[in-house]
């Protein structure tokens, strides 16, 4: 313990002025930081259509929107995030093979989001849908993370 | 009036960086390299073109990759401007890591040395920094999604990692936001932080008494000015020719403007970053990107303090043993990683073998474990085999280390193709 008793009052003065001087421009640099974050709006609805225009088990690209609404066999609505949730870059619908497949390290996912194959570990984010008068409304600025797929994740008519 | 103590101040100035007299051994070429100097001037060059490169540069979303388009076609030398950026900026991290790896098995981070063993660590940080905020600037799919997919490789650091990442970009995706703080760091910030560090790194040296020499008893000194400064001059318009030519042959790559609804295939890091992706591959994320690096950092902080050790201060690698020991070691990390790498990605699928349980064991520490135990076998059998003592050791574990990370790279830059998939 030699490094305690180098302290002295002197010295455990000086270095706590520096150190809380320090810590203090530290939080002021991360809230300037920070300040980036607050432009997104807190919610943000994107009213995709109404429900009947969508068929039953198929997808529909919103590409400018970033997402993915997949009306499964049931008639139920899920929004899915496009960004794969490995590193982020955009998946892509691949009609035939019936799966997201993401280009830069060949993640794969199913109609739900879940992984078919990895290095992604969680299925793709979700994005709250609600359904008012007929109408599917899409909430592009909060999507949902999530480790697996469930019913509940589901939006009925 | 008499001027001598003030007249050509400049001149003077920058003889005074170097001590009066340096010992002989000190400016033979195969000393040092000359890489630190190579840094240095490095650094002058891309402070100087990149000072150029922002009379044209517009950091927006709209205006950044047209300001570059404009640049190579409209400027008069604009092209070979920015490719003098690009390939310097590029020969810098080469640089600034050969002259790690150079003082690292010269033995001449102990002792006195100490200190700027960190120093240097630092302005190496700095460097890969620097290098990777201006990689956003241009603004083409390249840029935008390598930052990108660096960025969410942050992400992954365990509790601090979600808030660190959106800090760093200013958003949940790379925009507008991100690019404008690159660039305030690329272009302000961290030039300022380096002149600084540098500044200090190379009073560190003067204070331990310049470069390290392998036989310290043989004092023959020589004038620094000509014998060193004609030697430098050499180097400093060889590499700046060599540079010139270089640009003129080669063009810095600019692909289309960023989109972010399309990813190409396949999307890489920077190639310095690439062994990093690499080991993503192979590693669940907590491990590969937080686990792994931060060990790593912190056996490199730690070894200049190693105690009982018996150092030859400016010997490479320590003696015959060393490098023996060395040579042994980089043959093994080349064959063992690939082994690993091929195996992993075709036979060694323990996340499909046990899918019940968790991601971190399965697809974290077991190839942990399996990297780490046949090596731990290696080096005890080095230790046996080749009479290795505890400085061989160390630089037998650092040898592994940069070998596997080099070979990691050297993969995942030129053997992925479409998907990511080897050979493809």
């Amino acid at each position: 313990m030699d490094f305690i008793k180098k302290i002295t009052r002197r010295s455990f003065i000086k270095k706590a002025i520096i150190t809380l001087v320090s810590l203090e421009l530290i939080y002021v640099l991360v809230n300037l930081l920070k300040k980036g974050n607050q432009t997104t709006s807190s919610s943000n609805l994107f009213e995709a259509g109404d429900v009947d225009l969508f068929e039953k088990g198929k997808v529909y690209p919103f590409s400018t929107e970033r997402f993915y609404l997949t009306r499964l066999k049931d008639g139920g609505f899920l929004a899915l995030s496009t960004k794969c949730t490995h590193l982020g870059c955009t998946v892509q619908y691949k009609s035939k093979e019936d799966k997201f497949l993401c280009p830069c390290h060949a993640s794969a996912f199913n109609k739900q989001g879940e992984v078919l194959s990895p290095p992604a570990t969680r299925a793709l984010d979700i994005l709250p849908v609600s359904i008012h008068d007929g109408k599917i409304w899409v909430d592009t600025a909060n999507p949902v993370k999530r480790n697996k797929y469930n019913r509940s994740q589901i939006t009925y008519a | 009036m008499n001027q001598t103590g003030t007249s050509k101040a400049i001149t003077k100035f920058l003889l005074h960086l170097h001590p009066p007299r340096v010992n002989a051994q000190a400016i033979k070429y195969t000393r040092t390299f000359g890489l630190g100097g190579i840094a240095v001037l490095l650094f002058v060059l891309l402070f100087i073109t990149g000072m150029l490169l922002r009379f044209i540069y517009v950091p927006s979303e709209k205006g950044a990759y047209d300001s570059i388009v404009y640049l190579q076609q409209e400027v008069l030398f604009g092209q070979l401007l920015r490719n003098m950026h690009y390939w310097s900026g590029m020969l810098l991290v080469i640089v600034s890591f050969l002259h790690v790896i150079r003082v690292f098995y010269s033995q001449s981070i102990y002792n006195e040395r100490r200190k700027n063993w960190l120093y240097g660590l630092l302005l190496m940080f700095l460097v890969i920094l620097s290098n990777f905020t201006g990689y956003l600037l241009p603004w083409d799919q390249l840029a935008y999604w390598a930052v990108t997919i660096m960025t969410n490789m942050l992400s992954y650091i365990p509790i601090i990692g979600e808030s660190l990442a959106s800090l760093v970009r200013g958003s949940t995706d790379v925009n507008e936001g991100t690019l404008l703080r690159f660039y305030h760091f690329h272009t302000g910030l961290l030039p300022l932080l380096m002149v600084f560090v540098m500044s200090i790194h190379f009073w560190l040296v003067r204070k331990a008494k310049g470069v390290t020499v392998a036989d310290a008893t043989k004092k023959d000194m020589v004038k620094t000015n000509p014998e060193l400064v004609y030697k430098e001059i050499v180097v400093a318009l060889s590499l700046i020719l060599l540079l010139i030519i270089f640009s003129m042959a080669v063009d810095a790559p600019l692909l289309d403007k960023a989109n972010p609804l399309i990813s190409p295939n396949p999307s890489k890091a920077p190639w310095y970053f690439m062994g990093f992706q690499e080991l993503l591959l192979h590693m669940h994320p907590g491990f590969g990107i937080f686990i792994v690096p931060v060990l790593v950092t912190a056996f490199l902080i730690y070894i200049p303090y190693t105690k009982d050790i018996n150092i030859n201060t400016g010997v490479w690698f320590n003696s015959e043993t060393g490098k023996r020991v060395t040579i042994w070691c980089a043959f093994y990390a080349i064959v063992f990683t690939m082994l690993i790498i091929i195996n992993t990605e075709y036979l060694l699928k323990f996340q499909q073998w046990a899918p019940d349980w968790p991601v971190l064991i399965t697809t974290g520490l077991f190839p942990l474990l399996i990297y780490v135990a046949p090596t731990y076998l290696f080096l005890l059998f080095i230790q046996n085999k080749l009479k290795a003592n505890k400085i061989e050791l160390i630089m037998a574990l650092v040898t592994i280390l940069l070998t596997a990370y080099l070979v990691m790279t050297f993969v995942g830059s030129l053997l992925r193709g479409e998907g990511m998939h080897l050979f493809a």
